[in-house]
């Protein structure tokens, strides 16, 4: 099975035309000591078998679905509705590419500018883009762009510590041949009074995330006093964010932002083992000439019709070449769908419900887990619905009971935070009921026992 | 009649998805960071559907038609592989879940990773980068590492030819290099004399699509690997054409150190309207070091058990988590389907289906570089005897007969390029169809070129501002 459709005398004839003898007579440009190596790959197999196999492949996970799930830190567990994958399913959605002939692609454009749109009333922000590859990326082109915006006058970059690790690690990445400082990791940063002093003439921007990567939220009034000190010195304000919470949360456009950029997955996407996932990214207007990524625009056709096509495309790569404001070309268009659909599906009302039930849960398993002998949560700040617990055990020690008992646990923060050894991060969604985070709870008190 | 936007049709108060109730005790909002208002829409499920089918119904995809855009490798999808995207023990599982729980997923990619090796030649493969142009970035930043590990610091240059996609250039100067370009021969290969001036100890590397955006394979390539490395540059290869060459030859065999591969080109995942894409890199030994990570390897020979490491001198990571994972369960599904012999097949095929129709197209349009091809070939988007008739009238002519165009004017060294890449699964059928309507279309060209100018007729809008829409700027619905 190759999904080819040719029969030998279809070849046969077609050879003729292009006026060869075989088909190997295509191919004799190509070198011949190098020409037809073996190829080392398993025997082609039938859809049943491959499906059996990949099936039983699949049972070597511990799926989700059969176990409650504690465990977020930039990837969330939340309802995906049904509608989401019906229509991401259309084929004319998903066998199509980027939107480069307007006149046979008005599905695509207009549901990228439904998402733009979007994503600005959840953000608080002028212009949104179609999506980055994740929240780390988009991250890493929010500095891109901060440097762009500074002409290339400014070189430093002020990362909050609880910005994402993952995201501040790709940033360096990113950076790493553009002669950047990344500054603002945890030696002698305390708080965002800390970032503030490592603002100065040389910062293209400072960024940080709310909630941060421990879960706590900072008020908008503090936020904003941080986003004046940046814009006082010259430089842009970014705030990564759990886009669910905006449904609850004071949008980012409000407290200063000139970015904002997330991890767009919570927003109707599944786990999938960490991809594929979506970057948003939004800002003001005055900076879209330095934004990175495809734009959709409103416009009329030859008859005065409303349509959409990309637009501001001199940015881009493949007008501008070594001068685009980034190399991005193919993005996230399907998963950007996904969010849409999500967005629309629950709407104003549902996505406020969402966040509340996240916030309440969340609440609820910190106050029981708080009032289990040897277990504390950590830190006198609000949360969303992420909190850092204090355990009695080695927290990959504690996980590993923990899954005995059909619970995934939290995130180690050993991990990235040394100093946070015996730490971990629990998340709670709506997807856990009171009987799952009872039964955390439970066996947290047994396990410590 | 064009579809409303989403905002339009909403109306206070409808809702299309039903929530749990809140079965815990509420607890205290944080009054200050509350938001004010929330401006999504309101509108119920059967609005939701009927708008995004309405939507869905204005576009073109691959299971619509023949989508012969150049260099973008639009082969059709096979349904399997989306049925295997979607295994819920695939689905749910966390990227931070204990490796133990995981070795399925672990498991795949690894399986998957030797599968690129193979194909590729290649000793190592990081199946991180999300896409063709991240995957370009990746090995640039790979190649700097290579140098500056060897405390090489003065190299600032790489070349790239003319006829490069322009996500080479703009990786480029994403690294912190200098861009020189290289012009092509009159064969469309790299010129060697160019190359050969070029090439001293301040090259980094060179990138090189081969088969190049023109369709046609190095005439060179041997001497072309030999002057770069002379030098001590390094040969980066774009991995963009790899559906012509699968079983062909393996690109590291010709002298490529580090190359992406494109799973939603050659292994058939869906293009899903801009994405997602998955851009894995090889590299050879020397190389395999520099690698961004996570990769998956086996915890030792004796078991079948899986982990995450991290190269030794890796970039660093390229975004977060693993890489696009479920992409790489579709191109696993593919591959595995396909075997040895079937991936060979598919780019013979690949490249048959081009030189017939380059073959049988030559005779109405303009052919530059007239050589066997490989998967795509370039055509002059010009008609004798009629003087105004651009690509891009030819391009919105061909929608009216069912085909999706061409790439239009790339490459940029083709005046008015047509950029035909019809791929392995159209039949021989589909492929004399859309010769016949080039065919009509020439014709037309001379006899009523109006026709062609106010091209396409049977689209839901016809063509559209776009200085307008750049001019006027309307990025997002606001409420009038």
């Amino acid at each position: 099975m190759t999904y080819v459709p040719h029969s030998e005398e279809d070849r046969r004839a077609m050879l003729d035309t292009i006026g060869v003898h075989d088909m190997a007579d295509l191919f004799t440009v190509v070198p011949e000591e190098v020409r037809y190596p073996p190829l080392r790959i398993p025997k082609a197999v039938s859809e049943l078998e491959i499906l059996r196999e990949l099936e039983a492949l699949s049972e070597r996970n511990a799926d989700l679905g059969h176990y409650s799930c504690f465990l977020g830190a930039g990837a969330y567990n939340h309802y995906v509705p049904s509608v989401v994958d019906h229509i991401i399913s259309r084929s004319e959605f998903f066998t199509a590419y980027t939107p480069y002939q307007p006149e046979l692609s008005q599905g695509t454009l207009q549901t990228i500018f439904e998402y733009q749109s979007m994503v600005c009333a959840l953000t608080g922000m002028e212009v949104a883009n179609a999506s980055h590859y994740d929240g780390a990326t988009s991250a890493a082109e929010a500095v891109i762009m901060a440097l762009g915006t500074a002409r290339g006058k400014r070189r430093k970059a002020v990362v909050s510590p609880y910005l994402h690790p993952e995201y501040r690690q790709t940033i360096c990445t990113y950076t790493q041949g553009m002669g950047v400082e990344v500054v603002g990791d945890k030696n002698g940063v305390v708080g965002l009074d800390g970032l503030k002093a490592l603002i100065d003439e040389q910062t293209a921007c400072v960024i940080v995330q709310n909630p941060d990567f421990l879960g706590r939220l900072e008020s908008p009034a503090i936020l904003m006093a941080l986003a004046e000190a940046a814009h006082a010195a010259g430089a842009l304000f970014v705030v990564s964010v759990n886009p669910i919470s905006l449904g609850l949360l004071v949008p980012p456009g409000e407290y200063g932002a000139d970015i904002v950029i997330g991890e767009g997955q919570p927003l109707g996407n599944g786990l999938n083992f960490g991809g594929p996932y979506l970057g948003f990214f939004a800002c003001r207007e005055q900076y879209v000439r330095k934004m990175a990524g495809r734009l959709v625009g409103e416009t009329v056709d030859v008859h005065g019709r409303r349509g959409y096509v990309l637009t501001l495309s001199t940015r881009e790569q493949h007008i501008r070449r070594e001068k685009a404001t980034s190399n991005i070309c193919t993005n996230e268009g399907l998963c950007a769908l996904a969010a849409s659909v999500y967005m629309v599906a629950l709407g104003k009302c549902g996505l406020i419900q969402v966040a509340e039930l996240c916030y309440h849960k969340a609440h609820y398993a910190a106050e029981r887990i708080g009032k289990i002998r040897g277990f504390s949560v950590v830190g006198d700040k609000p949360f969303f619905n992420e909190f850092i617990v204090k355990c009695p055990m080695n927290p990959v020690d504690l996980n590993r009971r923990l899954l005995q008992e059909g619970i995934v646990g939290g995130y180690d923060l050993a991990n990235d935070y040394p100093e946070l050894a015996g730490h971990m991060l629990f998340c709670v969604t709506e997807m856990n009921s009171r009987a799952d985070i009872d039964h955390l709870v439970d066996t947290l008190a047994e396990v410590a026992s | 009649m064009t579809e409303p936007l989403i905002y339009e049709i909403s109306r206070p108060g409808r809702c299309g998805c039903f929530l749990p109730e809140l079965d815990v005790p509420r607890a205290g909002l944080p009054k200050d960071m509350l938001r004010k208002d929330l401006q999504l829409p309101e509108v119920s499920e059967v609005d939701l559907v009927r708008h995004y089918i309405n939507l869905s119904q204005t576009n073109w995809g691959v299971d619509k038609g023949f989508y012969p855009l150049g260099s973008c490798t639009m082969k059709y999808n096979p349904k399997v592989n989306e049925r295997a995207a979607r295994i819920p023990g695939f689905v749910r599982t966390h990227p931070y879940q204990e490796q133990a729980t995981v070795q399925g997923n672990l498991k795949l990619m690894y399986e998957l990773q030797d599968f690129l090796v193979e194909i590729g030649g290649f000793a190592s493969v990081s199946l991180q980068p999300a896409a063709g142009a991240h995957g370009e970035f990746t090995g640039i930043l790979m190649m700097r590492a290579y140098h500056h590990d060897r405390g090489d610091t003065k190299r600032t240059k790489i070349l790239i030819p003319d006829s490069a996609h322009g996500t080479n250039p703009a990786s480029t100067t994403m690294s912190g290099f200098q861009m020189i370009e290289l012009p092509s021969d009159k064969r469309g290969n790299v010129d060697m004399d160019a190359l050969r001036a070029a090439c001293d100890d301040t090259v980094v590397g060179l990138m090189l699509t081969n088969p190049n955006t023109l369709g046609l394979f190095d005439e060179h390539i041997m001497q072309i690997a030999e002057v770069v490395h002379d030098c001590g540059g390094l040969l980066y290869g774009d991995g963009a054409n790899l559906n012509a060459l699968l079983g062909i030859f393996k690109p590291a065999a010709l002298g490529f150190d580090v190359m992406h591969y494109n799973l939603h080109k050659t292994f058939s995942t869906p293009h899903g309207g801009g994405g997602p894409g998955s851009g894995p890199v090889g590299a050879t030994e020397k190389l395999s070091k520099y690698l961004p990570g996570p990769i998956v390897a086996k915890a030792n020979d004796q078991t079948e058990i899986y982990k995450l490491v991290m190269p030794e001198k890796s970039i660093g990571r390229m975004k977060s988590f693993f890489g696009n994972f479920g992409i790489m369960v579709r191109a696993y599904a593919y591959i595995r389907m396909l075997g040895a012999e079937g991936l060979k097949a598919a780019s013979e095929d690949a490249v048959l289906n081009a030189n017939y129709l380059q073959a049988r197209l030559k005779k109405t349009y303009p052919l530059p570089h007239d050589r066997l091809c490989m998967h795509e070939f370039v055509l002059e988007g010009k008609v004798a005897g009629a003087a105004d008739i651009r690509a891009l009238d030819i391009s919105k002519r061909l929608i009216d007969y069912g085909f999706h165009p061409p790439t239009n004017y790339f490459p940029l060294i083709v005046h008015e390029a047509l950029m035909i890449e019809p791929t392995e699964t159209e039949s021989r059928e589909t492929l004399d169809a859309f010769i016949q309507a080039l065919e009509k279309i020439a014709e037309e060209a001379r006899t009523d070129p109006e026709l062609l100018h106010s091209a396409p007729h049977v689209t839901p809008v016809g063509r559209l501002d776009e200085v307008k829409a750049a001019r006027d700027l309307r990025l997002r619905w606001a409420p009038k």
